[in-house]
């Protein structure tokens, strides 16, 4: 019975492969999720250097940037969720509920900001696990759990707010215990020459490259791009399918809380009711951006250029000296061009090539 | 074909070896009992094939094997030792792999992240820790043409792939990741004849190394290319269970086509 197993010597493997022809560089150009944003970008920008004379300044250029880095770090986590497989509708209000936490708990305890910042962490992440945790404990599609969180926290924003000042906004924080570190972290501007650079253009950017870096290089990024692409398949080979989404939802959750102390740090005063349909502008980001609505494709660079013409749009229309009503028509354009090129660009790189 | 195998095969199977052995196995899914009583051995160096029908508790005893759902009647044995397995990484640590008809890849994904995905290759044991891609790229492409897959481009998504060389890209890789009983779920079930050859080639060459391999399918002819050794199911039940010797394709073919209830029919019709 147990004799060793012997194999017979195999056939020559085939050494040079005969049928193997490099790719065209346009064919390899078209198959990346970020190009249709890279060209997208640059004709909004040439139009809008044409239409609108006020664009053309480097400060000009400098506020764009801020505001489409208020847009692009939530973007960021959104992104990689929806590459993950996932949508995050509560990411908007989670933003305001971050800097209203930290506001009002600091405030009527009359403590240091910073315990307030690190427990409005503790709670975003909680939101976030939460989210990620009914979503693979009960199989409900993200969009219905993450619309019911969106409208919790809603609710609550305004509500408690309410309860606790008696208005609907929180309490002037700018006299407090640390605000002055929180400040320069979350809201410092430099003027450099003419242009004012604000730090969450640093933030944002430094974002994109680890974002990029992990999807691209690491192995936490290889089982993001499984899990959203075919997560039954993902699980067969050992892929933590579970961990890596509900993982996806704290991500979000972390840079949701970050444009939170953002926001609270900037302008010392927050509304309750802000940040309902920013979930939707981070969704367009992404989207415009190359990823695809159903996951598994899409990267990093593509996320930060549709943050960036979100931010250009939302500017260079009022620097053109148009009605700024006219820009959410202009996004809802954009985005059924960008759905329309993703899909022509997935067919592009999932048909067969012969060979 | 044989030396990617060889290589990356357990070098201390036997042939004839138990790897797996399942003794009145049975699951039941609420009310609804999938699988009753089924005995089945996988030894080294064997193709134990699963033939059956729709709904005849093919899956359900993979998924079993596999780890996705656990038994609740009956042992399964390992080595000669008892498991119940709860997950599909559980079976993994076993030497355990099992290929998909469906799930077998990400189709978006590149063929090297497919080849090397859940097992990736990183320096250092930081989560972030970058991944050797070069290595990955390089051995990936490598293990391909060994089997005769020669892909355009390493980089290319596995979806401009044709099904069965997916399907090989999936058998390689669980081989070379060092899997002990490899479990086919329909390999060929999608295929057209030539490629469902190149997969039974691979099978035969898994087979002739000393893996275990255990062959689902409901496609006798391909079964009996192959297998050492045939169980047909029947609504959760073995209705069948022979060797080689004891069986001849006919035999395996009228069971598969319905057996005696197919003379049934053929009388009823007839009249």
């Amino acid at each position: 019975m147990s004799t060793p197993v012997k194999t017979d010597p195999s056939p020559a493997a085939p050494s040079e492969a005969s049928n193997r022809v490099s790719l065209g560089l346009s064919n390899r150009l078209l198959a990346r999720p970020e190009i249709g944003a890279l060209v997208a970008a640059i004709v909004i920008f040439i139009f809008f250097l044409i239409v609108a004379p006020a664009f053309r300044s480097a400060p000009a250029f400098f506020t764009v940037l801020y505001q489409a880095s208020t847009i692009g770090i939530v973007a960021v986590g959104v992104g990689m969720l929806m590459i993950g497989g996932e949508f995050d509708l509560s990411a908007g209000v989670l933003v305001t509920t971050a800097g209203l936490f930290n506001a009002m708990f600091c405030y009527q305890l009359g403590i240091n900001l910073w315990v307030g910042a690190i427990l409005s962490l503790v709670l975003c992440l909680c939101i976030g696990f939460l989210n990620g945790y009914l979503v693979m404990r009960t199989g409900i599609p993200s969009f219905l759990i993450t619309l019911g969180t969106f409208f919790i926290l809603q609710g609550v924003n305004l509500g408690v707010t309410k309860l606790v000042t008696g208005s609907v906004s929180s309490p002037n924080i700018n006299q407090m215990a640390g605000y002055d570190s929180l400040n320069w972290i979350f809201a410092a501007e430099f003027e450099i020459g003419s242009i004012t650079l604000n730090i969450t253009v640093i933030w944002w950017l430094l974002f994109v490259l680890l974002s990029a870096y992990v999807l691209q290089r690491t192995k936490i990024g290889n089982w993001i791009y499984a899990v959203g692409g075919n997560a039954a398949s993902a699980r067969a080979v050992g892929v933590p399918v579970t961990a890596v989404k509900i993982g996806l939802f704290m991500t979000v959750a972390f840079l949701g809380w970050f444009t939170g102390m953002h926001y609270l740090y900037n302008f010392n005063v927050l509304q309750a009711g802000n940040g309902v349909g920013n979930e939707f502008l981070y969704i367009i980001a992404a989207v415009v951006g190359g990823t695809l609505l159903t996951g598994g494709y899409g990267n990093a660079i593509g996320v930060a250029l549709g943050a960036f013409i979100f931010g250009m749009t939302s500017l260079c229309i009022v620097y053109a000296g148009w009605d700024p009503n006219w820009f959410r028509a202009f996004l809802g354009v954009m985005l059924l061009l960008a759905v329309m090129v993703n899909l022509y660009v997935k067919k592009l790189s999932t048909t067969r090539k012969v060979g | 074909m044989t030396d990617t195998i060889a290589e990356h095969a357990d070098s201390t199977l036997y042939k004839g070896e138990p790897l797996v052995q399942m003794t009145n196995i049975g699951k039941t899914y609420g009310a609804i009992r999938a699988l009753k009583g089924i005995n089945l051995t996988v030894n080294a160096g064997e193709v134990t094939c699963v033939l059956g029908d729709n709904g005849a508790g093919k899956s359900t005893l993979i998924k079993i094997i596999s780890g996705l759902h656990p038994h609740n009647e009956g042992t399964m044995k390992v080595d000669g030792k008892e498991v119940s397995f709860s997950s599909p990484r559980e079976s993994l640590s076993h030497g355990i792999a099992t290929v998909y008809q469906d799930l077998a890849v990400v189709s978006l994904m590149e063929v090297w992240r497919n080849f090397f995905l859940g097992s990736e290759m990183v320096s250092g044991k930081a989560p972030l820790a970058p991944m050797r891609i070069n290595e990955m790229r390089r051995i990936a492409d490598q293990e391909l043409r060994k089997m005769g897959i020669v892909v355009k481009d390493i980089n290319q998504p596995i979806g401009t792939l044709s099904g069965g060389q997916r399907q090989c890209v999936a058998i390689a890789r669980a081989v070379y990741f060092g899997a002990r009983v490899l479990i086919l779920d329909e390999p060929t079930a999608a295929l057209g004849v030539k490629q469902s050859g190149v997969v039974l080639k691979y099978t035969a060459a898994a087979r002739d190394a000393g893996l275990g391999v255990v062959f689902i399918t409901h496609n006798p002819h391909h079964a009996y290319l192959v297998g050492n050794h045939f169980v047909i199911l029947k609504l959760g039940e073995a209705v069948l269970d022979k060797k080689r010797s004891e069986v001849q394709l006919d035999e395996l073919t009228r069971q598969m086509a319905g057996g005696d209830e197919l003379t049934e029919l053929s009388h009823e019709l007839q009249k």
